[in-house]
Formats: structure tokens, sequence, C-alpha cells
């Protein structure tokens, strides 16, 4: 096979330093925020963190699925973890990011450490540190698994106070008053939990600010992601993959909102005026689905070789990201609202409203909702094909997806479907999908 | 004794037939038991559960990743293949992401003139979940009074919602017998009256009930075994529970959603029906998916264990069901320590029965080894 030819010019990503000191620094602050005299706490990428945020400046965090992801790019400690699982009797088909962070306690080895002082990754050297426990677990459930994960992670950390919010309240075009207010009323309920767990008064500037960085960041992110609608395509699904992560780690933080708006996005709009493409060769465009089998993500290096780029996905453009249909029918970043925050009532109705929409959380409603939004970026982002990853890993992407697969088809677009897991790499198989790629590239047109 | 039972559920499709062409009324199918069924029995619809028919299948495969239970392939199946061709509408509440996925495929691929997937909130141990479930019935109820045409009065409401306790109070007798040293019935037997209750009309089957209800006391040819306890994903596998009875097991209680999580609790009538009728379905005994923050399932199944007077307990569970896989360890543990023996079994559309029966057998013996020696 011989690789396509390079059409356009192209350049590292300026910020990608940055986005890497901002992740490490994100695990360094939780690992010693008891040094500073400051508090953490444990929660999914989707929990509503504008609110914990409201206890202090000095309250970090860590969100279960980033760091099972994390776990699962360390191949070597990510299967300790997942045996130790197995060991408690967890059943291997569960979410394969939840067995990697409950392996992370059960055997009390976190993903980092320090070497000869400096803070790093256990794979990058460091002697790996003793979990370190959450102050508090504070959770949102729309997928089965959400609260019952922090239930398991309470005990087996010998019972952790935990607080779970139910966001499964219907989809965004039945949202009413009365579901807004199921949420806000939890949450309202949740500040007093954090107040008495924590002994500490609660400042609701600090939570007007939060949820300001909230609107800020999911709305820039899918700012940025709209940019991939060029040709071409200035970002690539892999690099993608390092950068959205902003948003499941802190999408209510001053950094993460910062980092979108005032380094990313001006760097990606640069690069799409000037014409720089992620991948040189870019012939075909395709989009993905579901998390990637985090320990395979050269899949994505190997598509190059035929000149096909991955510009993103519903995953990456929306699991943080929020949009709106624009006026021309288009699909871009939600408004930020326009709205002066006067009561912590009032605050959390607007940002409970404002993120009921997150287009991810549509299918677990219909799946069919979720197929509209995938031949709508497939048509928008002038696809090519998708490829949908069959994801064993995670239930709550993965539901739905035959029937994606089947609406993807109808309009008109190839599909290949390839089986994997997220975070267990012993249910990958590169040879096949690679294969798979072969074939699915030779039916796209590609020498 | 339970043939009238066994027939309803063994032609169960025969039964819904008939009653609509008897009655005029629409049939829903429903997916899920926090489906409040009160509002549709209420509407002169006739809900029926929708099950799997335990035979192998081809046709589901493009609709559903494979990695999904087997429960909600083969229910799928069954609308794919035609059976349930008489049903008006459908209806999913939502509990777990697996069952959702039939409802979806069903919309799509076998159509209906109404579907509606019902929010059934899952934290119902917020303070706030029974006024919000409140507004979704009366949404519920203004969506289904549109479709039928008909007004949903208060009387009708009510009138289900008497109809539908009866049903539940008449079950927990039934139940209550099997707490008698040699119970009047066995687990099958049970299970195909539990199963026909998700199936026919409840009025019906109370009197079906109640007839039963009045001879099983004079019964001679009880079952007997050693008392079992049966726990888990949705079950409704007969054949099963055949076997374990024939290898000198017997159930004597369950914790499933095709037993008595379905009739457990009954609704405490106050003047806003609908309330009383949401706070009835946020405290019945709950599916796993909406078990938490606190596990209540467990002091619940403890407590059946113990009144139920069980030897041993049998956890099963649906292929994939992440739900009570996310129960089971914590369960097992609750019954172990509290001195109740456990044997996890995992079940398929289709059970691999002489497997089954090696692994029913030994825990048996196990179980009886301190009576031996």
């Amino acid at each position: 096979m011989e690789g396509a030819e390079d059409k356009y010019p192209t350049e590292p990503l300026k910020c990608w330093n940055k986005s890497k000191e901002l992740r490490l620094k994100y695990y360094q602050d939780y690992v010693e925020a008891h040094d500073k005299g400051g508090l953490r706490w444990g929660g999914g990428a989707w929990t509503f963190d504008a609110v914990p945020a409201g206890l202090g400046d000095d309250v970090y965090p860590i969100t279960s699925e980033p760091y099972g992801a994390t776990l699962a790019f360390d191949k070597e400690l990510s299967l300790e973890c997942m045996e130790a699982s197995e060991v408690k009797g967890y059943p291997r088909d569960l979410c394969s990011y939840m067995r990697n962070y409950w392996g992370s306690i059960i055997i009390d080895k976190f993903a980092f450490g320090y070497k000869d002082g400096e803070f790093m990754p256990r794979f990058a050297g460091a002697e790996p540190l003793p979990f370190p426990k959450p102050d508090f677990l504070w959770q949102d459930h729309i997928c089965c698994s959400h609260a019952k994960w922090y239930q398991v992670v309470s005990e087996l950390e010998g019972g952790i106070p935990t607080f779970s919010v139910d966001n499964a309240v219907g989809p965004a075009h039945e949202i009413n008053d009365r579901k807004i207010k199921f949420v806000v009323e939890q949450l309202k309920e949740g500040i007093g939990f954090l107040e008495k767990t924590t002994g500490r008064d609660y400042n609701d500037e600090l939570l007007y600010k939060a949820i300001r960085n909230h609107f800020v960041s999911t709305s820039k992110w899918a700012e940025i992601c709209e940019l991939n609608k060029a040709i071409p395509a200035p970002l690539d699904e892999k690099s993608i993959y390092s950068l959205y992560v902003f948003g499941t780690l802190q999408k209510a933080g001053q950094q993460v909102a910062d980092f979108y708006e005032k380094d990313l996005l001006p760097e990606i709009q640069d690069r799409v005026k000037r014409g720089i493409a992620a991948v040189p060769n870019e012939c075909f465009r395709v989009m993905s689905d579901t998390q990637p089998p985090w320990s395979f993500l050269k899949v994505f290096r190997y598509l190059e070789k035929f000149g096909c780029v991955s510009v993103g996905s519903l995953y990456t453009f929306a699991l943080i990201g929020q949009w709106e249909v624009k006026e021309d029918g288009s699909w871009g970043p939600k408004t930020i609202p326009d709205v002066e925050f006067t009561s912590r009532e009032q605050a959390l109705y607007e940002y409970v409203k404002y993120e009921l929409h997150k287009p991810e959380w549509q299918h677990f409603y219909s799946c069919h909702l979720k197929s509209d939004m995938m031949v709508r970026i497939a048509k928008e982002w002038k696809l090519d094909g998708a490829m949908l990853h069959y994801n064993r890993g995670c239930e709550g992407l993965s539901v739905g997806i035959a029937e994606n697969r089947l609406a993807l088809l109808d309009a008109g677009f190839p599909v290949m479907a390839f089986e994997g897991n997220n975070a267990d790499e012993r249910e990958f198989d590169e040879a096949r999908t690679k294969a798979k790629i072969d074939a699915f590239m030779e039916t796209l047109g590609a020498k | 004794m339970i043939e009238q039972f066994k027939e309803w559920e063994k032609n169960r499709h025969e039964y819904a037939k008939e009653w609509k062409e008897r009655t005029g009324g629409k049939v829903m199918g429903y997916f899920c038991t926090y489906v409040p069924e009160e509002i549709l029995y209420a509407a002169g619809i006739l809900p029926v559960r929708i099950l799997g028919s335990h035979e192998p299948q081809d046709v589901t495969e493009p609709h559903i990743f494979a990695m999904f239970c087997p429960f909600c392939r083969d229910c799928l199946a069954q609308g794919l293949k035609g059976r349930y061709d008489y049903l008006n509408g459908i209806i999913i509440a939502q509990s777990c992401l697996h069952i959702r996925q039939t409802f979806w495929s069903w919309e799509k691929h076998v159509g209906v003139e109404y579907s509606k997937f019902f929010i059934m909130p899952h934290k119902i141990q917020s303070k706030d979940a029974a006024e919000f479930l409140r507004g979704e019935m009366e949404d519920l109820k203004k969506e289904i009074e549109e479709w039928t045409g008909q007004e949903i009065t208060q009387e009708a409401l009510e009138n289900a919602i008497a109809v539908y306790n009866k049903n539940r109070e008449l079950m927990r007798q039934l139940y209550e017998l099997r707490k008698e040293p040699n119970p009047p019935i066995s687990g099958e037997e049970a299970m195909e009256i539990t199963m026909a209750q998700q199936m026919v009309d409840k009025a019906e089957h109370n009197k079906a009930l109640e007839e039963l209800l009045a001879k099983l006391p004079s019964r001679t040819d009880r079952p007997s075994g050693t008392r079992l306890m049966i726990v888990g994903s949705e079950d409704d596998d007969l054949t099963f529970l055949n076997m374990v009875e024939k290898c000198g097991g017997l159930f004597v209680i369950d914790d499933h959603c095709t037993g008595s999580r379905y009739f457990w609790n009954q609704v405490i009538p106050e003047e806003d029906a609908l309330m009383a009728l949401s706070k009835r379905y946020i405290n019945r005994p709950p599916c796993p998916t909406k078990d938490w923050e606190e596990r209540k399932r467990i002091p619940h199944v403890l407590k059946l264990a113990k009144e139920w007077d069980v030897a041993g307990a049998i956890i099963m569970q649906q292929k994939f069901c992440d739900p009570h896989e996310l129960d089971f360890v914590a369960i097992k543990k609750a019954l172990e320590d509290n001195g109740v023996p456990t044997l996890f079994l995992e079940f398929d559309v289709t059970v691999p029965i002489g497997q089954f029966r090696i692994r029913a057998e030994a825990f048996l013996e196990m179980i009886g080894e301190e009576d031996l020696f």
C-alpha cells in the first residue's frame, strides 16, 4: 500500500505543551490538595461540578471517566486494576472505566506519582502513590452505572459521604419548568450536603463564577469543533481526544474556560484561515463514535496512510460541548446565556436549563435523536463515512449504536463497525480492526 | 389447581386478541414494571407486559449490539416476528439501558399507533421524587386522554387503583401461604401466576386468584423440598424453576421484577389520586437502577429470606445485566453474612439445563450437609 500524497500544509499545535501541563497540574492539584489545607472530591465527567466549586478555590476534583482512561493508557497498571476488580467478584462486562477506577482503589495504586520530586504518570517512571481518597463524592446519574459506580467506591473506601443527582428528566425538546426544578432542588439539597460534610460555608459568588466558566467551556469547545467543518480539517480526532478531555476534567474550572477561549479557539481559527491541515494528505473524512480503545489510538494514525482523517464524532464534539441549531439550520455552539445571577436558586435554574440540552444526554431517551445528530454531523462536516466503535466497555454510549448504524446507512453514509473496549485492552483485536480498516478504505475508494 | 393461570401465560397473545375483540378496547405493551398501569387501565386500556419466548432467534442482531442482555433481544424478537401485532401502543418507564433499546427498535421497525418513553425518576430516594413523578403521571394521563379521545375521570382512576390494589393484596396473601412449612404451591406455579398477572385484565386475575386462594388451604398434593429464594434480574424462566424443584429444591420467595417486586406494595389512597399512585411507585421495592445512594434492596432481600425461612438463595442474572451486576456482589455478601448460602447463575435466552442441574444439585447437597452429618 502506498500512502496518499500530501495536499495541504501542516504544523503541530502551538498550545500542545500547555495542554499537557494543564492536564498534569489537574492531577497534581488533586493529589496535593490536603497538603495545602484544601479538599478533594470524586465524581463523574458529567457531574454538576460548578456546585462543589462554591466550597472554595482550594477544592479539587478527580473525574472518574478520564481517570479510568488514563489508567487504560497505562496497560500494565490497568490489567492489575481489572484483575483486582474481578477478584472482588465484579463481572468483566461492566463499564471498563469503572473497573479500572475500582481496581486502582483496591490495589491502592494511583496512576501518578513522583520521580526525583517531579510529579508525573506512573508509566513515565514515577513510583505510584496510594490512591488519594476523596473527601466526598459528588455524582450525576443518567447512565445505569453512574450513581452505582460511586456507591461501590464509597463502600470500597469504607464509607465516603456521597451525593448523586438524578439528571435523567427527559430529552431537550420536552424540558419544562418541572423537570428543571427537580434537578435544581436536588442541587440545592446537595449544597446542604456539601456544607454539612465539609463544615465549610457555601459561597454563592464562587458558584456563579463556576457556572459562567461552564457556559464558556462547553460553548467554546463546540465552537472549536465547528471549525473542523473546514477542508482540510484543522484537527484530527486523535488530537481532539487530548483536548476535549479538559471539559471532562473540570468544565467549570477557570483554567479550562480560559484554555478553550483564549488559547485553543484562536489557534484553530488561525489554522483554518491559513489552511493548516491536521492530516496533510486529507482525501477522506470520517467520524467515529463512543470512546476509542485508549490503548490503541494508533489505529487513527493508521487511517492517515490512506489519506483519511477522522474529524471527530458526536462523542468528542458533544460529550461536553453544547450545541444549538442556528438560523441557517446548521449546528453551531450554543449561545452563552446573557444573564446576571442574582440568587442561588436562579443561577442553578439557568445552569440546569442549559445543561439539560447536552447532545450526548439525548440518546438516553431515544437512539433516534442520536441518529439524527450523527447524520447531521456526517452532512455538515462533509464526511465520506463513519467508523462506529461497538464499545463493550461503555453501555451508556453504546446503547442504540446498532440503530445508529442503520440510520447512517439509510442516509447514504458507508459505515464500518468494529468491536472493542475503551479501557480493557484484552477486548480489542488490533490486527482484525486494521484488516477492517483496509477493507473500509477500499470501499471509500482509497488505493 | 392453577390451570387458568397457565392457560393465560401460555396463550397470552390469544387472550389479548380475544380481550380486544370482546371489549373493543386498546391493548398497550409495556416493557418495565415502573409503568403506572393504573392510568392505562382507567382509560379502558389493557396493559400487557412484553416478555420473551426463550427461543433462539436471528432477527435482532442488526438492531441491538450483542453485549446487551438476552432478555431485551428476546423481547424485540417477539415484536419483529409479529407476535404482538395486536398492540395499539407501547410504553416504557425509564429504567435500565438494555430494555429501552427494545422499545426504540420496536417504535421504528415494528410500528404502533402510540409510543411513550415515560420518565420515571431514578433517584427515588430524593425528597422531591414523588412530586416530580406525579407531574409526569399527569402529563401521561393527558396524553392517554388525547390518544383515546376519552377523559380519565377521577372515579375511573380510583377504580383502577382499587382493582390493582386488590390484585396486590391477593398476591401478598398467596405469597404469605408460601411461608408455611409445607407451602401449598411451588415456585414454578407461583411464577405462572405472577406472569399471568402481567398479561391479563386484573379484574379477571383477581377473580381467579380468589378462587385459588379458597382452594389452596385444602390442597393435599403439596410440593416439598429445600426452601429456596431466587433473586436477580427479570426472570420468567419456568424451565429452570421446574428443573430445580425436580432436583429437590422448592422456591418459596423471590425478588424479581417479574415476581414480587411487581406487586409488593399497595397504593395508599389519598385525596390526590395521582400523588398516591406516585408514592406507590417511588416506594416499591426498587430495581437496582434506582437503589442509590443507600442500598435499600439489601434489607428487603434479607427480610424476605428470614421471614420465608429460606435455606439458600439462587442469585440469577441475565447475562450482561449491568444493574444487577452492580448489586449482586453486595447482595451475595449480605446473604452469606446472614447465614444464607448462595449460588450464582448467569442466564441467557435458553439456559444450559444439564449444567445448571449439576450445579443446582451440588448446591442443594451442600445446603443439606449439616443435616446429613
